[in-house]
């Protein structure tokens, strides 16, 4: 259909004009994520209402025409990319409900509130909304429950899936439905709140979500080791695990992410170092300062060359920060920065990182690591210039080979940013045939259309990862 | 032939991190009016996959407040990809005549003619004076003569400073010497804008250096600094009046060279920037940025002979120049909380922009004003006696603020060395 036809009957449903963007420098503007590709969609809609949504989704399916929901663009996946042009829907916009309520220690929230916000309106009341992906000042909520986002905690207090309770849904024909509700125990019937949660925007539109929140820790202790070998690393890991002390955050920084680091900033950090562990715990003032000792002393039986407690807030903003510039520092050289979130379990990291090294000699490719090594999710990050096609058709080799290693491994493509265009020739790989059919199925039963942001999850004949434009 | 900062847009990895530290992604809520998105549209424009008049709208209303920069995790250089697209833009209109003939000579006439000039800003000064002395303001506004200027004049007129007259102005001596062994010798830049609008605030800001121990010595030779004309894309008039401060600086011993205006010296500090593909003015560009302070970093390191204890409840409103391009973020607030009796009060999301911006709340005013009722929502949160601003900018903007919202019997603003002024017994 003709832009001008469909602005005309969007027209109808979006009352206020300014929601509606037709204008090339706003399609252009919407044509990208934190991902790769430039894809222009024919019009966008920022949508303020369910009933909204839902009269888009008959229309859409009316004509045929494509549909992809967005936050803030800030996905690594590509999940919401127009790539057969159409509608976006920019529900980054509509973040009015934020709605605490202490006593059933739940929110309810509108698609486009901030994850930040959700924790500081929750902290207010002495809750918090634990998941915190590092983009949570920027991603919006609707975007983390599409995406099943984790974060550094994820090893105590699991990823979002873990906090959502109930939504608001609206199906890809457009009818609204509620799913789950407001209690944490809830076996009625299948499960669609969960389904619909990582379902990366193909089997709905959540336009509404209840989420738990959790007491808020009293306390927290951080601490830095550091490891001239990384399996003695991985050794200390298991044996604080197993000691009964679960971290909030417990964080990985390799060699080459220590040299980029100093690098960029000198911070003092050991450059010969393979591995750099940062850990932080949570709870009472008391069990953690016992804790911590703890801790400080399985790493130093673990051949820990240092260790560093922080004994003040500052001090711990301080050893954080090594993690922190992680992202400046790396980027220095080459601009373009492939972050992938391949993940296997924790026993295997050390295998990991062997297989990791192995890749960086063989392609020849700027290879970091760092990562959440308490649930074995790395971010092996590799810098390139996405102007350099010879390097980067290397990158797409060398991504290819870091995504069979964790399967291998008995891992995963991904942990935390979800498959969207990037991952969807490899789904086979991991799921099998029949695995990847029975996904398949779910889909075409709720969008028979295939109307609700296509070319994600699912791979087309034929579809390798590209990571260059054009 | 000016071109686009292509290369640059690529250190943009598209993480968005920018858009909650951007006001007008805030106020306009779109992609298209967020840093990144801007940086993708430079990238676009340079690709042909839009036109150079397409992109003027989103780059015209980048306030450039630049708070992009200090939250961006990866170092890009806004402030260059933004300069580069004004300067293209300028460029472009000038080639394909859509700028009016009218338009062309009003710019160049106040960017290259006027605000470089003393003479012409000191008659239009004293003007401004005159009209608010003789009576003349009072009448205009009671005869609601004033409503014939639009409404963004308007508004303006209502909150202008009272304006000190020529012979308060030409009374400023050139020297101002220590009264022990100088603690600093420094140059005083006074900027052009500042020095007719609020030249007193000069005046104070030399006596007060004066009053810490400094031998100040305010140069003839010194021009306007170039930052409205750089942020306008008339990167050959700024280059022209930074070489014109340069030259005429280098020529004395100064051990720094302090102003007390946030946007002036952003873009002082930036003349290495300017004239980095200058290889006969590159390095003289780095010595003389590196010597330029702002006031409070001077004040700071000094000891100010404090005689009146304030008592008011204050807040800061910094500048975003000051910040983002000068870095200096402590400084001035460590000298506000140094004052005798002042009582402290965080402004949230202080650093966001007001929506002054060199001249965008003149010619983008109604973006402006949406900026502006952001930051007062804050304003009001924490509702204090005093605003304190670094910049003359800022504080015009602010007191629009103040006064949009009926604020004005309650609230102040003022500039940090008017209260520091009243605080040392300054006049």
């Amino acid at each position: 259909m003709k832009q001008e036809q469909l602005t005309a009957l969007l027209k109808n449903i979006v009352k206020e004009e300014k929601r509606i963007l037709t204008d090339k420098v706003d399609l252009y503007s919407y044509s990208f994520d934190a991902s790769f590709g430039v894809h222009v969609p024919d019009i966008v809609i920022q949508p303020k209402s369910a009933s909204e949504v839902s009269e888009i989704m008959k229309l859409a399916n009316e004509h045929g025409v494509p549909v992809y929901p967005r936050g803030q663009g800030t996905g690594l996946s590509g999940g919401s990319l127009p790539v057969n042009g159409g509608i976006v829907l920019d529900l980054s916009k509509w973040d009015e409900r934020l709605e605490v309520d202490s006593e059933d220690m739940v929110v309810v929230v509108s698609p486009g509130v901030l994850t930040a916000a959700i924790n500081d309106a929750a902290l207010e009341v002495g809750l918090i909304y634990p998941p915190d992906p590092s983009s949570s000042n920027v991603s919006t909520i609707g975007g983390n429950l599409a995406e099943n986002s984790g974060g550094p905690r994820g090893l105590k207090y699991g990823v979002t899936k873990d906090y959502v309770i109930g939504l608001e849904v609206v199906t890809p024909e457009g009818e609204i439905i509620r799913t789950g509700g407001r209690t944490v125990k809830n076996v009625t019937g299948y499960d669609l709140t969960k389904l619909i949660v990582g379902s990366e925007g193909t089997l709905g539109v959540i336009t509404e979500a209840t989420l738990r929140l959790f007491p808020k820790p009293q306390a927290t202790k951080t601490m830095m080791a550091v490891f001239d070998d990384i399996v003695y690393s991985g050794k200390a890991i298991t044996k604080m695990l197993s000691s009964g002390i679960l971290p909030s955050k417990l964080e990985i920084m390799d060699n080459g992410s220590i040299k980029a680091v100093e690098a960029y900033e000198p911070l003092g950090l050991p450059t010969d170092a393979e591995a750099l562990l940062l850990i932080e715990l949570d709870g009472h003032p008391q069990a953690i300062e016992d804790e911590i000792r703890s801790v400080e002393i399985v790493c130093k039986e673990a051949a820990a060359r240092d260790v560093r407690v922080a004994n003040t807030t500052e001090e711990a903003t301080e050893l954080w920060r090594a993690r922190k510039l992680v992202s400046p520092a790396i980027v220095r050289e080459k601009p373009t920065k492939i972050s992938e979130d391949a993940t296997v379990p924790r026993s295997k990291i050390p295998d990991m990182f062997g297989r990791l090294k192995e890749i960086r000699e063989k392609y020849k490719v700027d290879l970091v690591v760092f990562g959440h090594a308490g649930d074995g999710n790395l971010h092996p990050n590799i810098i390139a210039d996405k102007r350099d096609q010879e390097e980067m058709r290397r990158v797409e080799q060398a991504v290819e080979e870091i995504f069979k290693a964790a399967i291998e491994l008995g891992g995963t493509l991904s942990g935390e940013h979800g498959i969207g265009t990037l991952k969807a020739p490899f789904m086979e790989m991991e799921l099998g045939e029949v695995g990847l059919d029975m996904m398949k199925r779910i889909k075409d039963s709720w969008d028979p259309n295939n109307i609700l942001n296509p070319g994600k999850i699912f791979p087309k004949a034929g579809q390798r990862l590209v990571l260059t434009n054009g | 032939m000016a071109e686009l900062a292509y290369e640059e847009t690529f250190d943009c990895v598209q993480c968005g991190y920018c858009l909650p530290a951007c006001p007008t992604y805030l106020t306009m809520g779109k992609e298209t009016h967020s840093p990144r998105g801007r940086i993708n549209l430079v990238k676009m424009a340079a690709e042909g996959h839009i036109s150079y008049s397409e992109l003027e709208g989103p780059i015209n209303l980048c306030l450039g407040c630049r708070a992009c920069e200090v939250v961006c995790p990866t170092n890009v250089q806004y402030g260059k990809i933004l300069e580069s697209a004004k300067e293209v833009i300028r460029e472009n209109k000038r080639e394909t005549k859509t700028i009016t003939k009218r338009a062309k000579l009003f710019q160049e006439f106040v960017f290259d003619k006027a605000m470089p000039s003393k003479k012409i800003l000191s008659t239009a000064g004293t003007g401004l004076a005159l009209y608010q002395k003789s009576g003349l303001q009072k009448v205009a506004r009671k005869t609601k003569a004033v409503n014939i200027l639009p409404e963004n004049l308007r508004t303006f007129e209502k909150i202008l400073p009272t304006v000190e007259g020529p012979t308060q102005r030409k009374k400023r001596a050139e020297h101002y010497p220590a009264e022990l062994k100088p603690a600093f010798r420094i140059g005083f830049f006074t900027g052009c804008i500042m020095d007719t609008m609020f030249s007193s605030i000069n005046t104070q800001s030399i006596k007060l250096l004066q009053r810490a121990g400094c031998e100040v010595t305010v140069i003839k030779e010194q021009t306007c600094c170039g930052a409205m004309q750089n942020h306008s894309g008339a990167t050959e008039i700024t280059k022209k009046l930074a070489k014109a401060n340069i030259a005429a600086f280098e020529k004395y011993e100064f051990d720094f060279i302090v102003n007390s205006i946030g946007g002036c010296g952003a873009q002082l500090v930036e003349y290495d920037h300017l004239l980095e593909h200058d290889p006969e003015w590159v390095d003289r560009a780095k010595q003389f940025a590196q010597r330029n302070v702002d006031i409070s970093v001077i004040l700071g390191q000094l000891r100010l002979p404090f005689e009146k204890k304030m008592n008011k409840v204050v807040t800061y409103q910094p500048s975003c120049h000051m910040s983002n391009v000068q870095k200096r973020v402590n400084e001035p607030l460590e000298l506000l909380k140094s004052v005798p009796g002042i009582t402290y009060l965080e402004l949230p999301n202080k650093n966001m922009c007001c929506g002054s911006a060199g001249i965008y709340n003149i010619v983008n005013y109604e973006e402006s004003m949406d900026v502006l009722d952001e930051k007062m929502k804050h304003v009001k949160k924490v509702s204090p006696e005093v605003v304190v601003t670094t910049n003359p900018g800022c504080h015009l903007q602010m007191k629009v603020g103040v006064e949009r919202e009926g604020l004005s019997e309650r609230i102040e603003v003022v500039h940090i060395v008017e209260l520091l002024a009243e605080a040392c017994g300054v006049e």
